[in-house]
């Protein structure tokens, strides 16, 4: 039961934001559905629920190694939230509680669904809802960035609609009576018409992969996080990506089963790889350092990709990774969001010193900087490490040797980006822009607890953790009969 | 049965080709509304009985995509008060070729995929490529944001074609759930539209090129 309620309360939340009056404490609905919600994802990651097998919907072994994580994310952006949207109290802000909320509800919602339909519903119900958080700003940029999301996202939402059809029918063709959870449609096995199965993985991938962002699909991505405000990104890049992420390693175990694991594993790594070179090539171009987390959002995406496509030890590692990607991201996204309005401008030629004007989001900003780029001893350092490790034992050496060479060149990227914005005397403009944006705890602990649960996480993985992850490992790789 | 389904098939390709022949935003419009409507009548023709849950989802998808997506549009066109002529990006003559290429294409492209007993004698499957092609081709070539739009409808259109062949299987809960999104999709998308016409007095996309590299 308790698992509907990840579902519910935020939905429910959403609906009250919508009717609540009063501009001043409708933010504070966040924090209050992101402890409730926190703490019951928590409890069930410790004492997960039975799921039938041939349930919609349920709490099962991958909706445990993920979901926890957004909730934490979302937590953390919510503490921010209310501290954010009283420096922006100018505008009204119900439709963005109601919208966050109720992205936040349908990404339980995804994470949960077990049926083929349903989770296209609800993935494609996350990204509307996210509209309106996208142009928040409302500036003619803010609506540039809304529009290619919709038209990109659009189309991809088609595509994953065409392949869900595509996967459906190839059931019909191998005997199947229609029932389209996953679990049913694993156990008809190579009983689903190949041809079918094919055309459908590459829709399917295309598809979900057009909402993780993965190249050549990710031309949506840094608009969108660079002109959304700080928190959104972070529930972009740390919370939609995980959803169509968990979408595409169910659907890769149903393509398993039916027999053509190998190809699926061969397309997942090329595109893993691709986005990772095509992560690394822009962001030793880019300027602007709220684009620069899309791209190494879009980096980040490649490397799940890679992990999963090893299979065995890398989906474990990958599941790893996301946790490690979605708190480091949530620190990364908020405190540049800081630095953002108090520089009043985003590119390196026109922000600078920013360790004057805000030394403490400089700080996090440096910090986090140095965790995503897989530095010790923070998480994403080991869940690389990991990764590296299953490829090699894999026997996927060149692989490998593209996955290490496109992690060292984000590093020069982002530090030369990070140290242009941080570093040096402070410009004029945003002299006494940053007197107006006081560095309250509200804006500075939430990336701070992230930072220090990546961390945490780490150094000392708790072995729930790491029960979680190895059941959602034989979950998507059933025993071989 | 088949025969007059097939007609109707047959006349969403021909649809399909006067949409990426259409010089003008309204008529661009009508063709993607009358397609919809075309569309919404298939259930009621690939029923071997009559049955009400597969009435009620015939005529809403009729209503909706037929009526009430074209009057949104419509009322954004006039809101905005944009130039109706579309200025295409790929010309409408090398347009139709593409679009003609593409169907026969489609059309070829069913003797290879395996199909059911009951769908072979059907154009679901070339309907649905083809109707898909349109809508990418519409896409890219077209510079108006409501031309997008109803690019984006026509694909639309041919996914939903490619889902009747599940229409037996499908519970009616996911079919209505797919139809809450799109219609979802439509409104979120025109109240942007608005929106992008406010903050930029055009709807020409061409001119949404702030973001870059």
């Amino acid at each position: 039961m308790t698992q509907y309620f990840l579902i519910g309360i935020p939905l429910a939340a959403a609906l009250a934001a919508a009717a609540w009056p009063d501009n001043r404490t409708r933010p504070w609905l966040l924090p209050a559905t992101g402890i409730v919600h926190t703490a019951l994802s928590l409890w069930l990651l410790v004492s997960p629920p039975q799921v039938p097998a041939g349930a919609w919907l349920g709490f099962d072994p991958l909706a445990r190694a993920i979901l926890p994580a957004v909730s934490l994310l979302f937590l953390a952006c919510s503490l921010y939230g209310v501290s954010y949207l009283r420096t922006r109290s100018e505008r009204s802000n119900r439709v963005f509680v109601a919208g966050l909320l109720a992205a936040f509800g349908l990404m339980s919602l995804a994470h949960q669904a077990r049926h083929l339909g349903l989770l296209w519903i609800a993935t494609e119900a996350v990204t509307f809802a996210s509209v309106p958080l996208i142009h928040f700003n409302g500036t003619p940029r803010a609506f540039e960035a809304t529009w290619k999301y919709l038209l990109v996202g659009g189309t991809g939402i088609a595509l994953s609609l065409l392949g869900s059809f595509c996967l459906g029918y190839a059931s019909l063709q191998g005997g199947g009576a229609g029932d389209l959870t996953f679990a049913a449609l694993s156990a008809q096995g190579v009983a689903l018409s190949r041809p079918w199965v094919l055309i459908a993985w590459v829709l399917l991938l295309a598809g979900y992969g057009t909402k993780m962002g993965l190249a050549p699909m990710h031309t949506w991505k840094p608009d969108a996080y660079g002109e959304a405000p700080g928190m959104v990104g972070a529930m972009l890049a740390g919370g939609v990506t995980t959803v169509a992420f968990a979408a595409v390693l169910r659907v890769r175990a149903v393509i398993d089963a039916a027999g053509a694991g190998r190809e699926a594993g061969i397309t997942l790594m090329v595109i893993g790889l691709f986005s990772m070179v095509v992560a690394a090539l822009f962001l030793l171009g880019t300027r602007d350092f709220k684009r620069m987390l899309a791209y190494s959002s879009v980096e980040h995406m490649g490397i799940l990709s890679f992990a999963a496509s090893i299979g065995g030890a890398g989906v474990w590692a990958a599941l790893f990774h996301i946790w490690n990607n979605s708190l480091t991201k949530g620190s990364l996204f908020l405190s540049a969001g800081n630095i953002r309005r108090a520089a009043g401008a985003r590119t390196v030629d026109e922000v600078g010193g920013m360790s004057v004007l805000t030394p403490r989001s400089a700080a996090l900003f440096v910090t986090g900087m140095f965790a995503v780029t897989a530095c010790p001893p923070f998480g994403p350092f080991f869940s690389e490490l990991l990764v590296l490790k299953a490829a090699l034992s894999g026997g996927h050496g060149m692989a490998a040797a593209v996955f290490l060479g496109s992690l060292l060149f984000p590093f020069f990227g982002l530090t030369r980006l990070v140290f242009a914005i941080v570093d040096g005397r402070p410009r004029t403009a945003a002299r006494t822009a940053g007197k107006l944006f006081p560095e309250t705890a509200g804006v500075v602990v939430p990336p701070l607890i992230l930072l220090g649960l990546s961390v945490w996480l780490g150094l000392a993985t708790p072995s729930v953790l790491h029960t979680a992850w190895s059941d959602a490992v034989a979950q998507l790789t059933p025993p071989v009969k | 049965m088949s025969s007059g389904l097939n007609l109707l098939i047959g006349i969403s390709m021909g649809l399909n080709l006067l949409a990426l022949g259409s010089s003008r935003l309204p008529s661009l419009i009508r063709v993607a509304a009358a397609q919809g409507v075309v569309l919404g009548l298939m259930p009621l023709l690939m029923e071997h009985h009559f049955s009400w849950l597969v009435a009620l989802t015939a005529v809403t998808t009729a209503v909706v995509k037929g009526v009430v997506i074209p009057t949104l549009l419509r009322h954004a066109m006039r809101a905005a008060n944009i130039d109706r002529d579309l200025d295409p990006l790929i010309g409408f003559i090398p347009s139709l070729l593409l679009g003609a290429a593409g169907t026969i294409a489609a059309v070829a492209l069913v003797r290879v995929v395996p199909l059911l007993p009951e769908h072979r004698g059907l154009l679901l499957v070339p309907g649905s490529v083809a109707a898909i092609l349109t809508g990418f081709i519409l896409l890219i070539a077209r510079s108006k944001a409501i031309s997008q739009v109803c690019g984006y409808l026509i694909l639309d259109n041919g996914v939903y074609l490619f889902g009747l062949l599940l229409i037996h299987a499908m519970p009616l809960l996911v079919e209505a759930g797919i139809l809450l999104d799109l219609t979802v999709a439509v409104f979120v998308i025109g109240i942007i539209v608005d929106r992008i016409q406010r903050a930029f007095d055009s709807l020409d996309t061409r001119k949404l090129t702030a973001l870059h590299e």
